[in-house]
This record gives structure tokens, sequence and C-alpha cells, in this order.
């Protein structure tokens, strides 16, 4: 869990530090825009404004779906991706619990035994 | 990848599973090397629960748990750092069958909190845990799992709201 956290932040955070990607965040909170539109937005190339986005898409900042030839990209994780996220974090959480919970019931089989053997004495 | 390190085994650990079974449901399955009396108790006395409840992992401690365990009866679990600044979770038990099957009901969030119902189902000396989660609706499990993201490192908060900033600047919020 750390792990991941910790990888999710340096991605985010490397996403971020470009004034480039920051521009491009900015416009896609104003609506979706095309890797086209957004290459053209900021006088890039095609290849170098799929690069930014690459690199916003990994970070899980941002989204993209294509259809047809045209990519569009969104802000925000997609829904199925918050619903994994959120389930991975809940699995972490109960996995967590009943390594615990081993410990308690090795216990107490543990004093059952010696119970038993006090009762037969 | 070390994958030597991948393969070293951890022994007694069994696998804890998690699944969304339908709109309205969650299902989590866990095999205990006990019998189901051993799990059941684990499950029903307050100062077992308390041991472990609330794992290291979480972040926040159990700082009280109150369960009458019969049909009808109450609980009332509080978490926090301190008394000053806790967050109760309770609800009554609505079934209570010994060693084999606990249902309840999670009252604080209102009418959207889900039914748990845990079974115990023992065979050749170990026990198959089922906690199944019902909720009054996909909205309700949803906000659920929206609420879970609330438990995130508060990093991802501040990344969050910078990205809300970003939005609102731009005009969309």
């Amino acid at each position: 869990m750390v792990q991941y956290a910790q990888a999710r932040l340096d991605a985010s955070f490397a996403a971020l530090s470009d004034a480039t990607r920051r521009g491009v965040l900015e416009q896609l909170g104003r609506a979706d825009a095309s890797i086209t539109e957004l290459a053209e937005k900021f006088h890039m190339t095609l290849t170098g404004m799929k690069k930014h986005v690459g690199v916003l898409e990994q970070a899980r900042i941002i989204t993209t779906e294509k259809v047809g030839r045209v990519r569009t990209c969104t802000l925000g994780l997609r829904r199925l991706e918050e619903e994994a996220a959120w389930i991975e974090r809940y699995h972490q959480l109960w996995s967590a619990r009943f390594d615990e919970l081993d410990k308690i019931v090795e216990e107490l089989k543990r004093k059952e035994k010696v119970d038993g053997r006090k009762k037969r004495k | 990848m070390d994958a030597k390190r991948e393969s070293e085994p951890t022994p007694m650990k069994n696998r804890t599973t998690v699944e969304r079974k339908s709109e309205r449901e969650l299902v989590v399955t866990r095999t205990f090397d006990g019998p189901a009396r051993i799990v059941f108790e684990a499950w029903t006395k307050p100062e077992l629960f308390m041991r472990w409840w609330a794992p290291k992992s979480m972040g926040v401690p159990l700082l009280s748990c109150e369960m009458d365990v019969r049909t009808g009866g109450k609980y009332r679990l509080e978490f926090g750092q301190d008394a000053s600044n806790s967050m109760a979770f309770f609800g009554k038990y609505i079934e209570v069958t010994p060693d084999s099957r606990l249902v309840w009901t999670n009252d604080e969030g209102g009418e959207g909190g889900p039914v748990t119902t845990v079974t115990f189902e023992e065979k050749g000396g170990k026990t198959l845990l089922v906690m199944h989660e019902l909720y009054p609706s996909k909205e309700a499990l949803d906000a659920a799992g929206t609420g879970a993201a609330d438990a995130m490192p508060e990093q991802f908060e501040q990344l969050d709201e910078l990205l809300v900033t970003l939005g609102a600047s731009a005009g969309r919020l």
C-alpha cells in the first residue's frame, strides 16, 4: 500500500512539474479535448503533445478514449479505475485484519489444547 | 524484479478475496486454520475483536468496543486518536447463530448503511469465512467506495485539491 501510494505520488508530481502539462490540465478542466486540439492550442507537434498526454495518463490524472480516429482526453480517473482503486484499498484493510485474526486463532487453539490436557489429568 | 523474493514461503497465510458481486453487494472470503467456534469467538468477544479489527496499517486506533451479541443486541465501535476526536460506528445484531452466522446493521450512515452477514463454515478443522455486505442501493455502495477514498494518505488529498483548483480556476466547477 505504502509503495503503491509512493509510486503514484512520484508519477503525479512528475506529471505536474511541467508547465505545458499544467496548461493541458487547465484546458481539460474547461472541456474535454482531442490531442490534435491540444497540440494546436499549445503550438506543438502532435508527437510532442502525445508524449505529454501519455505522462498525464500514466499518472492517472487524465484518461483518454479513442473514438474513430480521434483520441479525446478527459480530466480524472475512469469510473472503473476508481472502483478498482477503492476495492484494492478495501482488500488491503481486510487482509491486514485477517492476518491479525490468524494470530488470535492460533493463540486460542493453543489455549484449548492446554486446557484440554488439564481436564484429562 | 526479484523473483526469488516473491516465491519465498509465507506460511499459514490464506488468501483474502474481495468481490463486488452485484451493484449492491460486496463479498469478502477468507479461510482460517482453526475451528468455527474459535473464529466466531474472535468476532464476538470485545477483548478479542479489538485486537484485530483495527490493524496498525489502518492508521486509526480502536478506542472502545461494546457488543451485546444476541439477536436485537446493539454494538458500538469508536475509532480515533483520542476520545475528543473520535468517530463512532454502530448498529444492531439482527441474527446471531453461535459458531455459524452473524448478521448486523450498520446504522452510523443513516439509511444508506449495508446489512452485513458473516457465515462461518467449518470443514476439516478449518473455517471458511464469508462476509457479505448488502447495500440498500447501487448509489449507497458507490458512496461507501468514495468514502473509502477519504482514507487515502493526505498527500493525495492535497493532490486532489490541486486538481479541483485547476478545474475551478478553469471555470468548470
